[in-house]
């Protein structure tokens, strides 16, 4: 019993961010007039995964207490590197991903490099760099364009045994192999004490700048795959710098949405991925309430303050008035 | 060789280290040889060069002379972890705790149990609970959160994951100071365990009764210089603190004045009550009194201290100030010039001071309405005051513009005391003051306080250290669970008084316990 309340207090931003996503969902899908089919499924599937990676990636590097305003662009910049390279027979194709994905990485990598060893502050250091990233995009695709290998994006689009989005497989595969891994690591926790208390992580000997660094690369890597997916769905690439902007600010929407603190040391990906479906279901509310389209950015900042006052709830039954500011 | 290093083989000696920081010698040509099985107590005051030695010594900083060898072989540290990894483990004053991750995190943190790469959690959890139970902590659960524990059951925590390394050489620094006396005596039991073991312990601490109890030879250090090594035991009380402080030492409390029965209450207390922590609360102070807090730690003491300031939300009962009920919505209410009051917080780090901000910014924070005229701050008014309360403190700082964190920690709490002075508070509140500050600050710290009072203003103070609570006080409040179960007046509050009262038992047993015939 003592037990289960442990683990429901370390759980509970990502059941909360869980909570929230399946009233969205039920209420979305109670009102879609063709009801929970997989066509639904697959295509809200397919909307969210995009946001989920670039969230995971968020997550990372919020859990440092940094942050990361280029992760929009480099899922720009790979979604464009893609529209090149992906494409071809299945060894040029596997060939292009690979180079992708490292590319994402080299990303994720500089800015770990520059906050960690540069000592900059990341807020600043990843603005910049994010400029950079899209600039490189902007040179490989002034113009939208490009293609990608439609077998393998229609694979990871569509259903597996008819019901399941592949979509999704895919994302559970990147948990399993990313993140789980990881924050099970010995960097994935000096990644949480490093937000939680740099110094007394460096007093207890953590590996801390090891940790941050691939907390970094690593959030390169999962905005990478976002950008290839991107691809998958689009067909094309584009610098689009509006996307860009907005994917960063959405990812911080989700991992504020999924329970991650954003003075760090707190929370997981889990959460920021229920919190990105759950921001990405918001505008399909508005659809099947015959909403206006252009309702969209106010729905969504309303329901951000909603789901953020909830869990501050509990301020109202302070009695000590220190444990406001804790 | 002296006796004390003669009893066992050296395992570890420091020859000539010395650090600067900038002009400041931290550290001069000190010598230290510790012994395996042995308890050595380091003495001297703050800036005497105990820190920075136990930094030399645990790999935090690399000293800029001499050497350090172990068995008999040169080492240098460059972190922590390279100390750890050869065996010397420090268990630092400022906790190094990560109040987000579990106990069972933080017990392992150096150094997890893998498990195909990954962090082992049943091992962890496994070594968590042994490594507590050796610290003679096993009511702390593994999974809580640091955050979340009370900061006597934190430090229990600190030595549990320093027990979980397996030292050879372990390092207390003040480990005891936010401890209950339950804990200390747990603490001692383990201590005494592991020099049996053949561990070396290096133990500072400002309590003499505690070195007196614990340690086997003691070193003194002053002014970053080494002063002399010597067998516990072979000095008294008097000659080591005069070692300490290079004078002579005496009237380390001031005189207490005769009370006046008769000046005015100047705070009152009827039945406070607050959620379950305190139970009907009922007291007095009257102008010119210093009224003392006593018992275990965390008996409601802090709360009531908050509840009286205005920090607590839903408190029951009354209060009054000068006769006056009151009802206090905040801090800034409680100090407003209508209350007048003060509180001397207990973590200076957090609650007190803003660490990286001037001497000046720090210290007019409290006072900002008292030295502004609509808004704007009156820089000529603000320094004045400053300058005066930097004099009638003797705070040593090279200047009101470097950041206070850049200050010794007496001196910090020096001006944490000053802030609050500046707004010339008449009911002050503070919280154990003193913890981890040297003895001559203290000394200082118990002056001012009776002039205070003799000069009109009501204190309520919280000690976790007996002796000034008998030195300072005119009356003492002991309390148990939130309660108040006994008031100690004058000459009745002794030791075994205020132990007997804290633990809520007889007299015999105190005395039994305090180890003096009744």
């Amino acid at each position: 019993m003592n037990e289960w309340r442990y683990w429901f207090a370390e759980q509970k931003g990502t059941l909360l961010a869980l909570a929230i996503f399946v009233v969205m969902f039920v209420i979305y899908t109670s009102n879609h007039p063709a009801g929970l089919t997989a066509n639904v499924a697959q295509t809200a599937a397919n909307k969210g995964v995009l946001l989920a990676f670039v969230a995971m990636a968020q997550t990372l590097v919020v859990i440092t207490a940094g942050i990361d305003l280029s992760v929009g662009m480099i899922f720009i910049l790979t979604n464009c590197l893609a529209s090149w390279l992906v494409v071809g027979t299945p060894a040029e194709t596997a060939f292009g991903v690979v180079v992708v994905l490292l590319v994402g990485l080299l990303c994720g990598a500089i800015n770990g490099a520059i906050v960690i060893y540069g000592r900059l502050q990341p807020i600043v250091a990843t603005i910049a760099t994010g400029a950079v990233y899209f600039g490189i995009a902007l040179l490989l695709r002034p113009f939208p364009g490009g293609s990608v290998n439609e077998d393998l994006a229609d694979a990871l689009t569509g259903r597996l045994f008819g019901y399941v989005p592949s979509s999704l497989v895919a994302l559970l595969a990147v948990i399993m192999l990313v993140w789980v891994p990881f924050s099970r690591s010995v960097y994935g926790r000096a990644a949480y004490a490093a937000g939680s208390s740099e110094v007394a992580a460096y007093m207890s000997g953590v590996p801390l700048k090891r940790g941050k660094f691939m907390a970094y690369t690593l959030a390169g890597l999962l905005a990478a795959i976002g950008g290839l997916f991107l691809t998958f769905f689009t067909y094309t690439g584009e610098a689009a710098y509006a996307s860009g902007n907005a994917y960063t600010l959405f990812s911080i929407a989700a991992v504020v949405l999924g329970g991650v603190s954003l003075f760090g040391g707190r929370g997981s990906a889990v959460g920021a991925i229920f919190g990105a479906f759950a921001f990405r279901t918001i505008g399909d509310l508005l659809f099947v309430f015959d909403f206006d389209p252009l309702w969209q950015p106010l729905f969504q900042g309303v329901v951000l303050l909603v789901a953020v006052s909830l869990g501050a709830f509990a301020l109202f039954r302070v009695k000590n008035r220190l444990e406001w500011f804790g | 060789m002296d006796a004390a290093s003669s009893g066992a083989a050296t395992l570890f000696r420091m020859e000539g280290v010395s650090k600067r920081y900038g002009g400041v010698r931290a550290l001069e040509e000190a010598d230290l040889a510790v012994h395996p099985g042995r308890i050595h107590a380091i003495l001297g005051e703050n800036g005497a060069g105990k820190s920075t030695l136990i930094k030399v010594m645990s790999g935090v900083v690399a000293p800029d002379a001499g050497t350090m060898t172990l068995d008999g072989r040169p080492v240098t540290f460059a972190s922590p972890a390279e100390a750890n990894r050869a065996g010397i483990v420090c268990i630092f004053q400022e906790l190094s705790l990560i109040p987000d991750l579990s106990v069972a995190d933080n017990i392992v943190i150096s150094d997890p149990p893998k498990r195909f790469g990954m962090i082992d959690r049943r091992a962890q959890r496994r070594i968590a609970e042994q490594a507590l139970a050796r610290a003679g902590a096993s009511d702390i659960h593994p999974s809580a959160l640091v955050k979340d524990l009370p900061l006597s059951r934190r430090q229990m925590v600190e030595i549990a994951k320093a027990l979980a390394r397996n030292p050879r050489i372990l390092i207390l620094d003040e480990a005891t100071s936010a401890l209950t006396a339950s804990d200390v005596k747990k603490v001692f039991d383990v201590l005494k365990r592991l020099r049996s073991e053949g561990l070396a312990l290096l133990y500072i601490s400002h309590r003499m009764h505690e070195i007196a109890e614990l340690a086997d030879e003691c070193t003194v250090f002053r002014n970053g210089r080494k002063i002399a090594t010597y067998e516990a035991g072979t000095k008294s009380d008097a000659e080591v603190i005069e070692l300490m402080i290079g004078r002579e030492y005496h009237n380390v409390f001031p005189p207490k004045a005769v009370p006046a029965a008769d000046a005015a209450p100047m705070l009152e207390c009827r039945n406070l009550n607050w959620a379950d922590r305190l139970n009907d609360i009922s007291f007095t102070v009257r102008a010119g009194e210093v009224v003392g807090l006593g018992g275990l730690d965390g008996q409601g003491q802090r709360e009531l201290l908050l509840a009286l300031f205005g920090v607590l939300r839903g408190l029951g009962g009354e209060m009054l100030v000068d006769g006056r009920p009151v009802s206090l919505k905040s801090p800034a209410h409680a100090s407003s010039d209508k209350v007048g009051m003060a509180l001397i917080p207990e973590d200076r780090k957090t609650e007190g001071l803003m660490l990286p901000m001037t001497v000046r910014e720090n210290l007019a924070f409290a006072a900002m309405d008292k030295v502004s005229r609509r808004g704007v701050i009156d820089r000529a008014a603000e320094s004045r005051l400053i300058d005066e309360m930097i004099k009638l403190l003797a705070i040593r700082t090279a200047g009101t513009d470097i950041p206070v964190g850049a200050l010794s920690g007496g001196n910090q709490q020096k001006v944490v005391i000053a802030k609050w002075l500046m707004r010339q508070p008449r009911i002050i509140l503070l919280n154990d003051p003193t913890r981890g500050i040297d003895v001559g600050t203290k000394q200082e710290i118990y002056q001012l306080l009776r002039r205070l009072a003799d000069a009109g203003a009501a204190i309520v103070f919280y000690s976790t250290d007996y002796d000034e609570l008998i030195g300072c006080c005119d009356r003492v409040l002991v309390l148990y669970d939130g309660a108040i179960k006994r008031e100690l007046v004058g000459d009745e509050i002794t030791e075994h008084a205020l132990i007997a009262s804290a633990l809520n038992i007889g007299m015999s047993e105190a005395a039994e316990m305090t180890g003096a015939k009744p």
